[in-house]
């Protein structure tokens, strides 16, 4: 957050009209100071950056929770923790990186980014979005708590059943299984919320002349995503509902001693679950056209197939989601069912990767950090969508299931395309958000050890997985033993080089005191759209005369 | 839905679009819980995921089904094929028990009638009341794999020390695909008294 404006709190927009920039923020408004008006404000600005900060902060815990994993795996054999504490990690590890890192992430960049790029004077719901934000830290700490109580000898340690909850393993569960379900809860109260503001702020806010087919790409993303996590969350909040109630009150929804089974349970998680990666993955693809247009001179190439696109990986998002349990006895007709339409959502996201290329075809392209991070996403995340072919085909699943294959895949998936997705737009608004630009020496020091070590550690995967190294075990053969040492210094390095970013915004913030030129209302020179004719950063009310769009 | 007023000083009136996205939300919770029902109705009928249409004795949310299909016994015999089962039981943690099936497996044509017995011992001190599940792997077979009786079909209350024979009668239909030559039968039992109880974590 910039130091320019103090104090401004409320929505009070009773003020009569002033023009965008003559506001000053500040003076007239006696609102909270120090912690108190981080919790009570309304601001979507202050809330964006405290969805920024916390999801940057729950990125370095899930980090340090991997890292101990990596450790561990660095050689054959049990050498730093016992099993039970390796399956606590893993569990944890993934579910602290979705919902509080990832998630946070991409609803951080649309509490600062939607207003301004739509002409809104802020989010339609903004008392609601504090809420949504104030949810996850209590969230974030249930879901850990167990670790501490263990340490105290209370119950066995957090969940250890894997972040898919799978039954019976859950029901027979310790008390982590209880945390980790009620901070499920409080999660998707925190992303329904959100969804709903976001909703709401696109259909009722544009500026006017902004049509449906006039909205920016990341507000596309979004508003898909903001639909699919409507439609699926509930569905995981009556899964984990039904878990609790077989666990404590004598229901058997999953125990198969009381006519339950438990490949329902897949089911419902898994209508969740797949759909979960395009909410993952819809914001980034929505900014990285912004990106890419910016960095090439040119206009977005394709906007309308890339919103049809956008619909198209929604829709059949919902669809598809039994390809994560091909192995468990599913009749031959919904085998090739789940097959061929998995495969049919490889179409539109082919859509979206021509779209991109040719965005910056012939395009005067320069190659500064946000630009580096796109082309990363790019070739990286092309990588997850070959693979994942691979994967959605049943006769191949057969073999990769459950196996290192699968968890080298869904990391190009979620680090190559959600993580360096979120580090390509973190670059490229982070001027504008603090007014300064940042060290650009460390941003591409960044990119390339990012890219690097990134590989290093997920590329040797892909080939313990064909090996036949299964997933989620904290003890392995000899023979996969240099795959695993590589992977692990990889890690290292990837993990440790995500320090140079954190510095690297600390370094923006701080701005001239850090010797960090001024950003100007551009910023970049081919940037187009609302966002980038306020001024670097934006007062802290912008948009309170909406922008009329021609 | 979209902007017809204008721009500014009147917000516009976000109630009526809550109102529908939050009946989305609840639409969406309600489905979920649709889906046990459904998903139940779906396998038992298709006998999809080996699940075979029997009576289940605890409060199960599977309704009987195939009562009548016991009437009618083997009516064909096909003698041109073998089809092989395979037994096999496990006792799930909680229960005192041991289980193991004094027919390990049986070649059989499709259309007879056969009985196989498991052995069932209770090794505690203290009467216990347990319920078996069965499963039939490969899923598809199970619709084929008709049980006339079976101890499954109700609880068993085994005395302390108590071993006792269970019979199980069943009948693989001639209709069963004819590259399924082997058929695995399994039987887990569990501790009704402790599944119906409020337990907590049972570890
Ligand atoms: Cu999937």
């Amino acid at each position: 957050m910039s130091q320019d404006h103090p104090a401004a709190r409320s929505l009070d927009r009773s003020d009569d009209a002033a023009p965008p920039h003559a506001h000053t923020d500040g003076a007239q408004h006696a609102a909270p100071h120090g912690l108190l008006r981080w919790l009570m404000t309304t601001n979507h600005k202050d809330i964006g950056s405290m969805y920024l900060i916390f999801s940057l902060f729950m990125f370095f815990v899930g980090g340090a929770m991997i890292l101990a994993v990596r450790a561990e795996l660095f050689q054959p054999g049990l050498q730093l923790m016992q099993p039970e504490f390796f399956n606590q990690l893993i569990g944890v590890h993934a579910l602290v990186m979705i919902f509080a890192a990832l998630m946070p992430a991409a609803t951080g960049f649309a509490n600062w980014q939607i207003p301004l790029m739509i002409g809104a004077p802020d989010m339609a719901l903004p008392r609601i979005n504090n809420w949504g934000f104030w949810l996850l830290p209590p969230a974030a700490v249930l879901l850990m708590l167990p670790f501490a109580l263990a340490v105290f000898g209370i119950g066995d340690g957090a969940l250890a059943t894997g972040w898919t909850f799978y039954a019976p393993l859950s029901v027979q569960g310790g008390i982590g299984v209880d945390f980790a379900i009620f901070a499920v809860h409080i999660l998707g109260v925190s992303s329904i919320l959100g969804s709903i503001n976001i909703i709401v702020t696109i259909f009722n806010l544009r500026a006017p002349g902004m049509t449906m087919m006039k909205l920016p790409l990341f507000c596309w993303g979004w508003l898909v995503t903001a639909f699919l996590l409507i439609a699926t969350i509930p569905v995981l909040a009556g899964a984990v509902t039904m878990l609790l109630t077989d666990r404590h009150f004598g229901t058997s929804f999953f125990n198969a001693a009381g006519g339950g089974d438990p490949i329902l349970f897949q089911h419902l998680f898994w209508f969740f679950g797949h759909p979960e990666v395009y909410i993952l993955l819809l914001p980034v693809w929505g900014l990285m056209p912004h990106v890419l247009a910016t960095f090439s001179r040119k206009p977005v190439y394709g906007y309308k197939a890339q919103v049809y696109s956008f619909i198209a990986i929604g829709v059949l998002a919902v669809v598809v989601w039994a390809h994560h349990f091909f192995t468990a006895g599913l009749p031959v007709p919904a085998l090739l069912y789940f097959m061929y339409s998995t495969m049919a959502i490889s179409l539109p996201l082919a859509v979206l990767f021509y779209c991109w290329i040719a965005t910056m075809w012939r395009g005067a392209m320069s190659f500064e950090t946000p630009m580096l991070f796109a082309q990363g996403f790019i070739v990286l995340f092309g990588i997850a969508g070959l693979t994942g072919l691979v994967l959605a085909d049943v006769a191949a699943d057969a073999q990769y299931h459950h196996s290192y294959f699968v968890v080298a895949h869904f990391h190009y998936a979620l680090f190559a395309g959600g993580i360096m997705g979120v580090m390509t737009g973190a670059y490229y608004w982070l001027p504008k958000w603090t007014g300064h630009m940042f060290d650009e020496r460390l941003g591409k020091a960044h990119f390339w050890l990012t890219v690097i070590s990134f590989n290093l550690t997920f590329m040797p995967q892909f080939f313990l997985g064909l090996a036949g190294m299964p997933r989620r075990i904290p003890d392995y053969a000899l023979q996969f033993a240099e795959f695993n040492a590589i992977s692990t210094v990889g890690a290292f390095i990837l993990g440790l080089s995500q320090l140079i970013f954190a510095w690297n915004v600390v370094k923006s913030i701080r701005g001239a005191r850090n010797g960090l030129p001024r950003a100007d209302e551009r910023v970049w020179e081919g940037a187009q759209g609302l966002e980038w004719e306020l001024s670097s950063p934006p007062p802290h009310h912008s948009w309170e005369v909406q922008p009329v769009v021609k | 839905m979209t902007t017809a007023q204008p721009p500014l000083r009147s917000p516009p009136d976000h109630r009526r679009l809550i109102v529908k996205l939050l009946a989305l939300v609840a639409a969406a919770f309600a489905f979920g819980f649709a889906l046990v029902p459904l998903y139940n109705v779906f396998c038992e009928a298709t006998g999809l995921n080996g699940k075979t249409a029997t009576k289940i004795g605890v409060g199960g949310l599977n309704a009987p089904t195939a009562a009548g299909a016991a009437a009618a016994p083997a009516s064909r015999i096909d003698r041109n094929r073998i089809v092989t089962v395979e037994f096999t039981g496990t006792v799930m943690p909680g229960l005192p028990w041991e289980m193991r099936p004094l027919t390990g497996r049986l070649d059989l044509h499709p259309g007879e009638l056969h009985q196989a017995i498991f052995l069932v011992h209770n090794s505690s001190s203290t009467a216990i009341v347990g319920q078996a599940v069965p499963s039939v792997s490969p899923g598809q077979a199970a619709q084929h794999f008709e049980k006339l009786d079976c101890f499954c079909f109700k609880q068993q209350t085994l005395a302390p020390g108590e071993t006792r024979e269970m019979p199980l009668t069943f009948i693989v239909k001639p209709e069963i695909d004819a590259d399924i030559r082997t058929i695995t039968l399994s039987y887990a039992f569990f501790n009704v008294a402790e599944s119906a109880a409020a337990t907590g974590s049972a570890r």
